[in-house]
């Protein structure tokens, strides 16, 4: 039975098709994803993405706990920044990815992955045991919501005071939004600028409400995780299962620069990492585009045009609405650039290998 | 939930069918209850004109931005034309299921009694939703 999110009654009022996604209720589509996808590119979408896990790490040493538990330089960060990170288990495979917000000196919040944050829950409040900092997961009390689109700015500034245009890339700040708590924070997960709301689960209704009735002369639609799927794809972003797993390392993923060799002590995985770090992988993250119009998709191998041996295998693959044709991300063995093709159910489509993210969006 | 037209008749594949009651020639296309489970249908691959097929059959495909199913020959015979405009403009399947987003047309030899009937489907439908 897949656990409903606090805006389920909402996204049935919107004749949303409902799906299991991790183990949550969530919302696939509420018309044409294309059109949704369409709008975030152009105007802005509006996702429900409370199955999300946030996870505080306070106390005097939560810094320095994260540091050691994470990749990432956490104790360096600024109060009011993010970081892009991950934690891995002590053979270096990827257990999750992660933005860690720092929201004072001595307080955190973790964002993980709707399948994997109990995991990391567990994971952080063991690998914190020698550090005087506390591990809550308080992903049951809040919800997030997500205002992704060139035009986000204009309709989150219809309902705050707080200055959005003051808050950096990455950043996050607490606000009242629509007369409710929330941590604004300008991250998101679809290659547009945008804001991610951190709420109580019980604003989550009148808060969606209230960007509804916002949005509505700035052409703001709801948007689902296919649509999210579309747009994170083209921006390049790894995704959970698809891109990253533990069977994979930061570096085999392309993300190596996301692992500081650089901070103070040690950390878990940093035995296993350090010395791959100078070691070029078998295999690398690569973008494909076909030339046909049928779709690579994830789990399909990647073969050498003529022979067919197989080369590497298709991690996520959809149909490219802002490029108009199929895209997709794959692993593909190292030294390899070109002569590829797909096997798309027994027939190969030529792919070109191309620079990653598909889409960037104009600054 | 879409309506489902009495005057066709159906596959528990989710496929619809004309013209059983009035000729040889049936026009297949899929239900608008399956475009919209598919999502924007992105790619259709029809049969070849002129191939022989079997019912059951898988004769093509109809993939969409999340997924990609098997279209199947719902009865045997041979294809006898397909619906270009569908090719060139698969969103058709989802705009106009059961008009201009159907996929082929088929000369049936033997018989067409496995077919559903819009009631029979309604209640296969009923029972998926």
């Amino acid at each position: 039975m897949s656990r409903p999110t606090p805006l389920r009654d909402v996204h049935e009022a919107l004749g949303a098709t409902l799906t299991d996604f991790a183990g949550w209720l969530m919302p696939l589509r509420y018309g044409s994803e294309s059109t949704e996808h369409n709008a975030v590119r152009q105007a802005a979408g509006l996702f429900d993405l409370s199955h999300m896990g946030e996870i505080f790490v306070t106390g005097p040493q939560a810094g320095e706990a994260l540091d050691y538990a994470l990749v990432g330089y956490i104790s360096a960060l600024e109060p009011g920044r993010a970081r892009y990170t991950m934690i891995v288990d002590p053979a270096g495979g990827v257990l999750d990815d992660l933005i860690v917000y720092r929201l004072a000196d001595d307080e955190f919040m973790v964002v993980a992955n709707a399948s994997n944050y109990p995991r990391v829950a567990a994971e952080l409040a063991e690998r914190a045991t020698a550090f005087d900092a506390v591990v809550e997961d308080r992903s049951e009390q809040y919800a997030l919501i997500a205002v992704q689109g060139p035009r986000s700015r204009a309709i989150l500034g219809e309902l705050t005071d707080a200055d959005l245009g003051g808050l950096k890339y990455y950043a996050g700040l607490p606000a009242t939004v629509a007369g409710r708590d929330a941590l604004v924070a300008r991250t998101g997960y679809t290659g547009e600028d945008g804001f991610e709301l951190f709420i109580a689960a019980g604003d989550a209704e009148p808060l969606w409400a209230a960007l509804t009735e916002a949005g509505e002369p700035y052409g703001l639609r709801p948007a689902g995780l296919s649509a999210r799927d579309t747009l994170r794809l083209e921006a390049g972003m790894p995704l959970y299962g698809n891109e990253l797993s533990a069977d994979l390392t930061p570096f085999d993923a392309g993300l190596g620069r996301v692992v500081r060799f650089d901070k103070p002590g040690d950390f878990v995985g940093r035995a296993a990492l350090e010395p791959l770090k100078d070691v070029p992988p078998a295999r690398r993250l690569v973008g494909l585009v076909t030339t046909g119009r049928r779709v690579p998709r994830h789990g399909y191998p990647v073969v050498v045009a003529g022979d067919g041996a197989v080369a590497g295998v298709v991690t996520s693959g959809a149909p490219s609405a802002s490029l108009g044709k199929p895209i997709a991300m794959a692993y593909v063995d190292s030294g390899l650039s070109d002569g590829l093709a797909v096997d798309i159910r027994g027939n190969h489509e030529p792919v070109d290998i191309v620079e990653l993210p598909f889409y960037r969006r104009k600054k | 939930m879409s309506s489902i037209p009495e005057d066709l008749q159906y596959t528990k594949e989710h496929e619809w069918v004309a013209g059983v009651d009035d000729g040889l020639t049936l026009t297949v296309g899929i239900t608008a209850y399956a475009a919209d489970a598919l999502g924007d249908v992105v790619y259709v691959q029809v049969p070849e004109v002129g191939s022989a097929v079997g019912a059951g059959d898988a004769v093509g495909e109809v993939e969409s931005t999340k997924s990609v199913s098997d279209l199947f020959a719902p009865v045997g015979g041979e294809v006898v034309e397909v619906n270009q405009a569908v090719v060139d403009d698969p969103s058709l399947v989802n705009s106009d299921s059961y008009g201009e987003g159907w996929l082929f047309r088929i000369r049936l030899e033997g018989d067409a009694d496995d077919l559903l009937s819009a009631e029979e489907y309604t209640a296969l439908t009923s029972g998926e939703s």
